[in-house]
């Protein structure tokens, strides 16, 4: 589904990605751990389309397109959406406005009409109670005043309404209390299917105890070093990320 | 000099074709016309005219209009749809046929100022000219020499005027260039209510000049609300200035809500004179291209609990340039008094500008005064947040710009006039009433 390959990414001249190669099958989950400034937030980013990051060289295809090729909103209609890892407060924006405007966006795309009023009033309210919040954030402007795990809560809502192929998940514990973490982790969890794919970037294990990766990787210095399955990660926790530098510098 | 001849000499043939008037109007069309050859344009030296060039104008050679001709289907598309008691004129002349001021209720009277002045009723005599003397500006001299027409609204003790009333100026695009110098006049019982709208609009292409004068009388307890909604074409030349007299009791609330125009300015003053007079000033002006939009607005807090508030939005791209200044005095025993005013401005282009002032003056030493002045540029990681959503990037721009004016949208009672400052301002933006119903159905979803 995602085929990532040697991928080289500068930002503002600094070299971050350094010949990065990642495979995401459907109905994989997959985790991307590491220590801080090994560049995770900066895949995630080149990813999404964020500007100010410059590809020199290598690829990243979806569905066996070119996603460098693809605007930033051409991708998150074909199913590739990035939940942030620090909301954006959208002052005067109404949160179902956002919803409404981007399942329609996508079903344009898939040409199909737009959702009639009662059936995204059906689907909303399934998802918002899902997600354990009141019906009051639809009307309030997107993540305007909302808390930390308010925020991420709103994030996973996006991602249950649109229905993304590959969910791309950046530091989605950051700032969460366990409560919050468990809503957030079944809100992900209730994403994986066989046709879908989840890829998470985060710094902590605490995560992956909730949301079981199929395989993790450790990027270290703009490479992925080392791959394994949830034992990886576990590993990781109790010795560090250092035994893995060593490793891989043999 | 030669500029102010021009019109000058467009006066002498206007007066010598005119027929005999009350002797109280020609005395005041020959001040208005001697303060105007005194004045002259206003040149950039002038503190209020400091930003605004106003040489299109001057140098203009505009005629006034013996007819009003315009296209009917053109017309339809323009009025604003909305049942209303509704006066046209165009290029400043009557229109009947585009005109219905349908039924009136008991103790309103709504004419046309030419139908006033023939009948030189005593109470319009009195007032008119009052707020808006010659010596405002040179503009307001100059409509006060030339003013024909226009709208006298009289409202008695106690009478509500439930549908709006609108006056529908219409901008033709004609051979030559063409001015008109409009003039209305409200005056409003005690508790007397009505919703007045001045709807400035033309066809594409037309490059007149229009010089409005406003003068509303507000008794004890009458509450006005007051809406411009100026979408002239960027070809066009508009003047205008609404001067408000409040006494106790009484609410003055304005939209100011300027589209269009080459050149658009408005200056709004109110006089609150008693007790408990409240007056709101909300505007929006989105400029383009080359556009100039000024707007000055000057609240005298000349009574003790008196209320001002005053939010104004900007919105400005490609090398459209804003000016708001906005000034309040409080006279030195206006103790009590509150008044908030504030100004921000959006950037869409590196090449538009805003200057904005905020002026209080304030002899009171009693007082709850508030001002500020915000300039800045949409916000790139909302764009982004919502591109990554799926949503196209003009939709989003569109979205957040309408964000950025919702403050001042959110006051707009009037849906028709909503919607057609939003689908200016946000371009293919999306349908405001979809919008409304998908919130109502989040409440009731709430209140489940």
């Amino acid at each position: 589904m995602l085929e990532v390959k040697d991928l080289h990414v500068t930002v503002e001249g600094k070299h971050i990605l350094k010949g990065l190669n990642l495979t995401v099958a459907a109905g994989q989950v997959h985790a991307i751990m590491g220590p801080n400034g090994a560049g995770k937030s900066t895949l995630s980013a080149v990813i999404a389309g964020k500007e100010g990051y410059e590809v020199t060289q290598g690829s990243i295809t979806f569905d066996g397109q070119d996603v460098l090729e693809m605007e930033i909103e051409e991708r998150a209609r074909k199913g590739l959406l990035l939940g942030f890892q620090y909301p954006v407060e959208i002052p005067g924006v109404k949160n179902i406005y956002l919803l409404k405007a981007a399942l329609n966006a996508k079903r344009e795309a898939e040409g199909l009409g737009e959702i009639p009023a009662p059936e995204f009033m059906k689907l909303i309210k399934e998802k918002i109670a899902f997600m354990k919040m009141d019906a009051s954030f639809l009307q309030r402007a997107v993540n305007e005043g909302f808390s930390g795990g308010e925020k991420k809560r709103n994030e996973i809502l996006q991602m249950l309404v649109l229905q993304p192929k590959l969910a791309l998940l950046d530091e989605i514990d950051s700032g969460l209390d366990i409560d919050a973490m468990k809503v957030v982790a079944d809100g992900v969890n209730s994403l994986r299917a066989a046709d879908r794919a989840i890829l998470m970037v985060t710094h902590y294990q605490r995560l992956l105890d909730h949301i079981t990766p199929d395989v993790v990787h450790v990027l270290v210095d703009g490479r992925i070093v080392k791959s394994g399955d949830a034992e990886l990660a576990k590993e990781l926790e109790a010795r560090g990320y250092d035994w893995v530098l060593e490793e891989s510098a043999a | 000099m030669s500029e102010v001849q021009g019109f000058l000499d467009r006066l002498s043939e206007r007066a010598a074709a005119r027929g005999a008037e009350p002797t109280w109007i020609a005395a005041r069309r020959q001040a208005g016309a001697a303060r105007f050859e005194a004045l002259g344009f206003p040149d950039r030296k002038v503190e209020a005219w400091k930003y605004t060039d106003v040489r299109g104008i001057a140098r203009g050679d505009f005629a006034l209009a013996e007819s009003a001709d315009f296209s009917p289907a053109s017309a339809a598309a323009l009025t604003l749809p909305i049942a209303a008691h509704r006066l046209s004129f165009v290029d400043g002349v009557f229109a009947p046929a585009l005109s219905d001021l349908g039924e009136l209720s008991a103790g309103v009277s709504v004419e046309r100022l030419s139908q006033a002045l023939a009948a030189n009723h005593e109470a319009v005599g009195g007032a008119l000219g009052r707020l808006a003397g010659v010596d405002f500006s040179p503009f307001t001299a100059l409509n006060t020499a030339f003013a024909e027409e226009g709208a006298v609204i009289r409202l008695a003790p106690g009478a509500v005027v439930e549908r709006p009333i609108v006056l529908q100026f219409l901008s033709s695009a004609g051979a030559t260039p063409r001015m008109s110098h409009p003039r209305v006049l409200v005056t409003a019982g005690a508790r007397s209510q009505a919703t007045l709208i001045e709807h400035q609009v033309g066809e594409e292409g037309a490059a007149n000049f229009s010089n409005l004068v406003s003068e509303v009388l507000l008794e004890r307890g009458a509450i006005l609300t007051h809406y411009k909604l100026q979408e002239l074409p960027q070809t066009d030349h508009h003047i205008a200035s609404l001067h408000v007299d409040q006494a106790r009791d009484s609410r003055f609330t304005s939209f100011n809500l300027n589209l269009g125009g080459a050149l658009a300015r408005n200056d709004i003053v109110s006089d609150l004179n008693g007790q408990g007079a409240e007056a709101n000033f909300f505007g929006l002006f989105f400029g383009q291209g080359r556009q100039l939009l000024d707007t000055h607005t000057l609240v005298n807090h000349n009574a003790p609990l008196t209320f001002s508030n005053e939010n104004y939005k900007g919105i400005l791209d490609d090398r459209a340039r804003g000016i708001f200044n906005g000034k309040v005095i409080v006279k030195r025993d206006s103790q009590k008094i509150e008044a908030h005013q504030n100004n921000a401005n959006l950037l869409l282009s590196d090449r538009a500008e805003i200057d904005t002032k905020p002026e209080l003056e304030i002899y009171a030493d009693d007082v709850k005064c508030s001002h500020g002045a915000t300039t800045g540029q949409l916000d790139e990681e909302a764009v982004f947040a919502l591109r990554a959503r799926g949503i196209d990037e003009a939709t989003a721009r569109g979205l957040l710009t309408l964000a950025f004016a919702g403050e001042v949208m959110e006051q707009v009672a009037i849906d028709a006039v909503a919607e057609r400052v939003e689908l200016a301002v946000a371009g293919k933006l999306p349908e405001r009433f979809n919008l409304a119903g998908l919130v109502e159905a989040a409440v009731a979803l709430h209140e489940e």
